[in-house]
């Protein structure tokens, strides 16, 4: 569906994501597993905190000179033969591709991951072509595919919200007949593609880092999928985001380390590739080598507070890290950029008007700011989207933002604000219910609770009860004045 | 040692007992304790929703509240506030409303003399036993804004080490938000459920009768639960715990305890 993954509105795919507990339960595991092996492989450095300033300033640099670098890789990539396209939209990078594959006469194409190729539909698009097959051959995209093309809910992890037993399921429609163990069933994949792979025409592949300097591109993954999509296919069309490159191979070596780290936990992924158009007196790799490098809104980025999101190296961390994922996934957000970073990037590459209410569901708790390997703060980066919003755009309207704005004048004057400690406790007195209080101590001076409140206090009571306001006689300051004329203040 | 609280809205609106029970503590530790009679709130609640204009005057007056009174330290009983507070001069920045940068200045000031309740004890006072007992089996909820905007991580779990018939027990999923997250719990009360209810489970799972913080706003949150779901649980401030049963001969100096171990990741 490209960047957009859903057409219900947002509050419903919550619903639909607390339903789904299989989904929740598979999600919650990889991130506990995920936790331990990143932290330990990042720990594994020694020194990861200069790691990530490190990974900052390289992807920071490549982002403040990415019209030179963009350049020097696409000179580069046409010195030894290649073709580079700069597509501004989804259509026009759609369209070159068609276009390749047809000139290409292609009737088998094979593809490994590629999130961007996901953000541009290809797979919609290459289906309608009569007289055209497509495989997905990384594991999980594969099974997302057999899925009926279910929508991949994790940048790193595409299928990470299913379990093992629903990939047996899919699985035994194509045949396999064995027990439901992952390395039967990759067994059985690994056969099914293999054939197929030796009969693809078009490669096309994602890329994790484009070199600058030397007009080739890097490949990180665990099942060498994306090197046979590279080398089995006479062309190869790799497909990019504007903002994936490294000046050269030493920069590249460097953010290979820390996104394996980031990402999978590993020292480095299986496989770590490096390839490009062909050159004469090479035995392998594409004879016709293509680059599209996507646009898609990216350069709106440019320049703006919101710069540092380009710097990500889609390593998937902070998805793993958030509690917001954990509970509604990456089908909750949308998006195909679901998590902290989508929640970032998805109303810069998709609009305010989509997917507006991202920024709003992060409970803030910096989680993601915390392990980001390239240093995003992308709490701030989602506070910034909130004041655009609200601010700039006056997108807020109703009663909430009504009460915001009491809100801020209440917090600014002491005298309103003085006004309010003392009418407090009457000013929610209707809504008051008398209710035993078994979540005892903290809420001594509260001694009615609130089950069921009006506007805002409607939504703190849809989950949990609300401590009526003490009385004015029994407040802080009113206490503190008394115990400091008691003396209480004399040492 | 002058010290002003820094009350917090929450504290003002909601828990005065928090502030009752911190006033005490650090009395008994020495210092002189005053309250700043035209502080309010820190701006977080609109700023955090996107309402920066409406939150520089928010600010402004926090900034003017809290310099009106001499005092060598600023003591909050919110690692979430204190970690806003001390965020001011980044916060500032962009601020219009200060062509002088007289509240920039004052923001530094302030900022570098705001500490956190078991912060100020710990690392301010040097202090690492209160004296206080408490015989309960509890666990404890690390507040998101303490541990990773302040970046405090160790001296709640230190404190509470030294409180005599405490049994600590580890919370599974300690890192994960109690989906509090200020207008958070309100707005997106949908996914702020969910995140609750996984909280409740991992700190039932802990067999704790008590669940102890430093941050009032989670604990409004998690207790709150508690009691929809109409189970029982104790809620504490950590200001309740060290001011609980207190034998003053007992306090001692961090020099006058084995050094404590790291508290546990993350
Ligand atoms: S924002 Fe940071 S943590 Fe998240 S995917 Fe990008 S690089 Fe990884």
């Amino acid at each position: 569906m490209g960047l957009s993954t859903s057409t219900l509105p947002f509050k419903e795919r919550i619903a639909a994501a607390a339903k789904d507990k299989f989904a929740h339960a598979s999600i919650a595991k990889a991130q506990d597993t995920q936790y331990t092996k990143r932290e330990n492989a990042r720990a594994e450095l020694g020194n990861w905190q200069d790691w990530r300033k490190l990974g900052q300033s390289i992807r920071q640099h490549v982002i403040q000179y990415l019209p030179d670098y963009l350049e020097e890789f696409s000179d580069n990539v046409e010195k030894r033969g290649g073709n580079v396209f700069f597509a501004q939209t989804t259509d026009e990078a759609n369209d070159f591709i068609l276009n390749v594959i047809k000139q290409q006469q292609g009737h088998h194409v094979v593809k490994s991951k590629s999130m961007v190729t996901a953000e541009l539909d290809l797979d919609k698009k290459l289906q309608a072509l009569p007289d055209v097959s497509i495989l997905e051959t990384d594991l999980a995209e594969f099974i997302l595919q057999e899925d009926d093309w279910d929508e991949p809910s994790h940048i790193v992890f595409p299928a990470i919200h299913k379990d093992r037993n629903q990939v047996h399921t899919i699985f035994k429609k194509l045949g396999y007949e064995g027990d439901n163990d992952p390395e039967h069933m990759a067994r059985f994949a690994r056969k099914y593609m293999r054939e197929r792979f030796l009969e693809a025409d078009v490669g096309i592949t994602g890329c994790n880092f484009a070199i600058a300097d030397s007009g080739i591109i890097n490949l990180d993954t665990n099942e060498g999928n994306a090197d046979l999509a590279d080398s089995i296919p006479k062309a190869q069309i790799v497909v990019m985001g504007m903002e994936r490159l490294v000046p050269s191979m030493k920069e590249a070596e460097i953010m290979d380390n820390m996104l394996a780290r980031s990402a999978v936990g590993q020292k480095l992924t299986t496989y770590v590739t490096f390839e490009g158009q062909q050159t004469p007196g090479e035995t392998d790799g594409p004879e016709n080598f293509y680059v599209v490098v996507l646009d898609n809104n990216r350069s709106k980025a440019l320049g703006t507070e919101f710069q540092e999101i380009l710097q990500c190296i889609r390593c998937g961390a902070c998805l793993n890290v958030c509690p917001v994922y954990r509970q509604i996934g990456g089908h909750g957000y949308g998006s195909l950029y679901p998590g902290p970073v989508g929640a970032v990037l998805s109303p810069i590459l998709g609009g305010y008007e989509q997917f507006g209410e991202l920024p709003f569901a992060s409970s803030l708790c910096a989680a993601c700011t915390e392990t980001c390997p390239v240093l995003i703060p992308l709490h701030n980066l989602l506070i910034k989207h909130r004041e655009v919003e609200t601010d700039r755009l006056n997108m807020m309207h109703g009663f909430t933002d009504f009460q915001m704005k009491v809100v801020g004048k209440g917090t600014s004057s002491p005298f309103m604000f003085k006004m309010a400690l003392r009418f407090k406790h009457f000013g929610l007195s209707p809504w008051t219910h008398q209710k035993p209080v078994t979540a005892t101590n903290f809420f001594e001076y509260n001694n009615s609770m609130i089950t069921k409140g009006p506007g805002m206090v409607g939504g703190w009571t849809d989950v949990r009860d609300l401590p009526v306001p003490p009385k004015h006689r029994d407040d802080f300051r009113v206490w503190f004045k008394h115990h400091k004329k008691q003396g209480g203040d004399a040492k | 040692m002058k010290v002003s609280i820094f009350t917090t809205c929450m504290m003002d609106l909601m828990f005065p007992h928090v502030g009752k029970n911190m006033v005490e503590v650090l009395e008994r530790l020495g210092c002189t304790v005053d309250v700043p009679d035209d502080q309010i709130c820190c701006g977080q609640p609109t700023f955090n929703s996107g309402y920066v204009e409406a939150s520089w005057p928010v600010m402004h007056n926090q900034i003017d509240a809290l310099s009106a009174i001499d005092c060598d330290y600023i003591v909050c009983p919110a690692g979430s506030c204190t970690a806003i507070l001390k965020e001011y001069p980044e916060l500032l920045v962009d601020d219009p409303n200060d062509p002088t940068g007289d509240y920039m200045a004052r923001a530094k000031i302030l900022s570098a003399k705001t500490y956190e309740f078991s912060q100020f004890i710990w690392r301010v006072l040097g202090i690492a036993d209160c004296g206080a007992e408490l015989d309960t089996v509890a666990t404890y909820h690390r507040s998101c804004h303490m541990t990773r905007l302040l970046g405090e991580r160790e001296t709640p779990f230190w404190l509470l080490e030294n409180v005599k018939g405490l049994e600590m027990r580890q919370l599974d999923g300690i890192q994960y938000c109690c989906g509090f997250g200020g207008t958070f719990s309100v707005k997106e009360h949908e996914i702020s459920e969910l995140m609750v209810t996984s909280k409740v489970e991992n700190i039932e799972k802990t067999g704790a009768e008590t669940l102890i913080s430093c941050d009032p706003g989670c604990l409004m949150n998690i207790g709150g639960r508690f009691n929809r779901l109409g189970k029982p649980m104790k809620i504490m401030h950590i200001a309740e715990v060290l001011n609980h049963n207190v034998d003053e001969s007992r306090i001692k100096k961090i020099s006058e305890v084995a050094t404590p171990a790291p508290a546990p990741f993350p």
